[in-house]
């Protein structure tokens, strides 16, 4: 077999992929922003004073962490309606992603709070703050800024893993490939278009990430 | 300490759940069976991508930092598109694109071949970090024994380099395991693909997905545990000291 | 002595040798001619270049100008239809095999028992059977006080008997020259005695080219045949022992020995 590729079908497609592309940032962007409060919530349980809550949330992380996205994303879609919580593909789709990112990111938040430094803590009990204030105001504010760069990268692992939203038929760019690639037997050109198009996102995030990393070393002048 | 205790906590409420589930459902009889088969599956396909990965990620290392020029490039693109696309667009490709190349490969092949490749490709990485920590004493130590660099390289900087690669190699095993359910999706047999498979013959939704999960998750805690034998045994090794 | 003829020819020959790092000069054009079977010591302040000259003549560091030659031979570089260019690995490989070198921080190979780590380059590099290799090792080993440690880890030895086995170490490869680098600078001032004692017997009962880059002036004055003082990358002074130390030409060697001995 002979490999030519054609242009004049990828002209065709180009317009329908480009559309598809639109519902993979929504489902990036929506999915990430779920991650980032899913992962703060659970890096704030883990470190609650309460021991049997910790260790529920290192279990319920440990446990999101160390099985498939992919069935996860079939347990929202097909288990949770049998408890009455119907939602659509699209949702439950972006709810897997927040939730087991957000697993991922509590690793990040939790590596920024432990990087404060106990003084930080004792002063604001000597100022006699509250612990809501003291969360608020003084250690969040600090944890963040540095950890911007590893939450970063998952944001691009997020994107990158979103052509699993199409094993539930959702019109992302895989699905949209696929139904291409079967409807004119022509799967190299779909298919690798949508690869072209992670892989640019993915360089020019990656240098993004690297960008703000170098801009948070001078602001915090390698302190 | 916490970080063990979650885990012990994961491997009680696991094998609480199993066994409530075993005698709970008379149907599990129905769709374990199969579920056990697919798990099978699954454990061939993450074992193979782990050697595939290993393979890769060793020559892609060292290919990039000690290649001539034309290998280095050839190790940094490998790198850069199998880290930059998905691992299902990956895996697509090669079960899609690489036909129309003239080449076609077995479901099976293709999944250990774009998963290894995939995880290969992070661990080329992994494996970079750890050579560049070793003491850059190590190296000229070598060095003025007259060693080549690819003696020194096997003798005396990747046995160092080996204790701080395997945490995160442990990762990239859990990694490759959970990517291993995307082979379902070309349809091949392993357990994702048995649990829709069984989901649609017996509708036993919650069952079915509630032990897939469960099944994944005992494979992932018996990787971890091994990988942590295998840093305990590394680490006395090398434990005897700093030279 | 002249290069002409290789019998003639000095063990050691530094010629017009410069080094920089970017716009710091570290060594400025320096001419060192070392006779077969003499004892140097390279003496100077901290950031004068002598711990370079050892680096660049086991070519851990790439010279910048200029020529080292080994008995005769270039090191350095290699000739190639009579010109001198550039040597490659081969070459320096092959020149190199004559040079041995002890570290100021040891570097030891961890993963490996002390006669572990003087069997290895044996084996890989010169292609000794196991069994040679380790009557070899354990002979050396032997010599330097530490018969009874071939199988402890660097980890179980005290840092100046880790000092000892890289001495060994070195020695397995039966060069003709040994490269000392500030060798006693990370040890306790206890252990400082062993290691000297074993440098001392070697020059004595050994036909070898030494170099040492040391802080030690009394073992320097005792033991060396030459002195050779380093000051902003070139040798201010240099002179037998005895009239280097004990009447020092240059202001920068009196001011230099005035610290260190007051020190003392």
């Amino acid at each position: 077999m002979t490999f030519e590729w054609d242009w004049a079908y990828t002209q065709e497609i180009l317009p329908i992929l480009g559309k598809a592309s639109i519902i993979t940032v929504q489902a990036t962007v929506i999915g990430f922003i779920l991650a980032a409060l899913i992962g703060l919530v659970f890096a704030l349980l883990r470190m609650s004073t309460l021991a049997p809550v910790r260790l529920a949330t290192g279990a319920v992380v440990e446990f999101i962490r160390s099985t498939p996205l992919l069935i996860q994303i079939f347990f929202v879609y097909f288990v949770l309606p049998e408890f009455g919580v119907t939602m659509d593909a699209m949702t439950a789709g972006i709810l897997a992603l927040g939730l087991h990112y957000g697993s991922y990111c509590s690793e990040v938040y939790r590596a920024g709070l432990d990087n404060i430094p106990k003084g930080q803590w004792e002063a604001a009990t000597a100022l006699n703050l509250s612990t809501l204030t003291t969360f608020k105001d003084i250690i969040i504010p600090q944890a963040i800024p540095p950890v911007v760069p590893a939450l970063g990268n998952y944001l691009v692992a997020l994107f990158k893993e979103t052509p699993l939203l199409s094993a539930i038929a959702v019109l992302e760019l895989m699905q949209t490939a696929k139904i291409l690639g079967s409807e004119s037997f022509q799967y190299t050109e779909p298919i690798t278009l949508v690869g072209l198009f992670f892989l640019f996102f993915s360089l020019v995030s990656a240098a993004l990430v690297r960008q703000v990393e170098a801009w948070l070393k001078t602001r915090h002048g390698g302190a | 300490m916490e970080q063990v205790q979650s885990r012990l906590v994961v491997a009680i409420v696991l094998s609480f759940f199993l066994g409530l589930m075993v005698a709970t459902f008379a149907d599990v009889r129905v769709f374990l069976p199969e579920l056990l088969r697919g798990a099978w599956i699954t454990i061939q396909i993450t074992a193979g991508g782990i050697v595939v990965a290993i393979l890769a990620a060793l020559a892609a290392a060292i290919g990039k930092m000690y290649g001539p020029r034309p290998v280095r490039w050839l190790a940094i693109t490998y790198i850069e598109i199998f880290r930059g696309t998905s691992a299902l667009v990956q895996l697509f490709w090669l079960f899609f694109v690489l036909p129309y190349f003239g080449v076609t490969l077995e479901p099976f092949t293709v999944g250990i071949a774009a998963l290894g490749l995939n995880v290969g490709a992070y661990g080329a990485e992994v494996i970079r970090g750890a050579i560049q920590s070793v003491d850059r004493g190590q190296w000229e130590a070598s060095r003025a024994l007259n060693m080549t660099r690819m003696q020194a390289l096997r003798r005396i900087i990747l046995p160092q380099a080996l204790v701080a690669m395997i945490p995160p190699w442990g990762n990239l095993f859990i990694e490759l395991l959970k990517a291993t359910a995307l082979v379902s999706m070309i349809s091949l047999g392993d357990l994702a693909f048995k649990a829709q498979q069984m989901n649609q013959n017996t509708l036993k939704t919650v069952e079915i997905f509630s032990l897939v999960l469960l099944i994944y998750l005992a494979i992932a805690l018996v990787i971890t545990s091994l990988m942590r034998a295998l840093e305990r045994k590394a680490a006395k090794g090398l434990s005897r000291g700093r030279g | 002595m002249s290069a002409d003829h290789p019998s003639a020819a000095p063990m050691v020959r530094f010629e017009n040798v410069r080094k920089s790092y970017g716009h710091l000069t570290v060594l400025d054009d320096l001419n060192l001619d070392i006779a077969p079977n003499e004892k140097v010591a390279i003496i100077g302040p901290s950031g004068s270049g002598k711990t370079t000259v050892l680096r660049m003549l086991m070519t851990l560091e790439e010279v910048n100008d200029g020529v080292i030659w080994v008995e005769g031979d270039p090191l350095t570089h290699m000739y190639r239809d009579g010109k001198l260019v550039r040597a490659n690995k081969r070459h320096i490989r092959q020149v190199r095999s004559k040079i041995g070198m002890v570290f100021q921080h040891f570097n030891l190979f961890p993963h490996m028992s002390a006669v572990k780590n003087c069997m290895e380059a044996p084996i890989t590099v010169l292609g000794l059977s196991r069994d040679e290799a380790y009557e070899r090792s354990r002979v050396l080993l032997d010599m330097v006080g530490l018969g009874d440690k071939l199988d402890h880890y660097p980890g179980q030895l005290s840092g100046g008997q880790k000092q000892r086995v890289a001495i060994a170490r070195a020695l397995a490869m039966r060069p003709k020259i040994m490269l000392f680098d500030e060798v006693t600078s990370a040890l306790d001032p206890e252990l400082v005695g062993e290691v000297l004692n074993v440098i001392r017997e070697l020059g004595e009962a050994h036909d070898l080219t030494m170099l040492m880059v040391t802080h030690q002036m009394g073992f320097a004055k005792e033991f060396a045949d030459r002195v050779c003082f380093f000051y902003a990358g070139k040798i201010a002074e240099q002179g037998t022992p005895d009239a280097f130390f004990g009447n020092p030409q240059n202001e920068r060697t009196q001011q230099f020995l005035s610290a260190v001995l007051e020190a003392d």
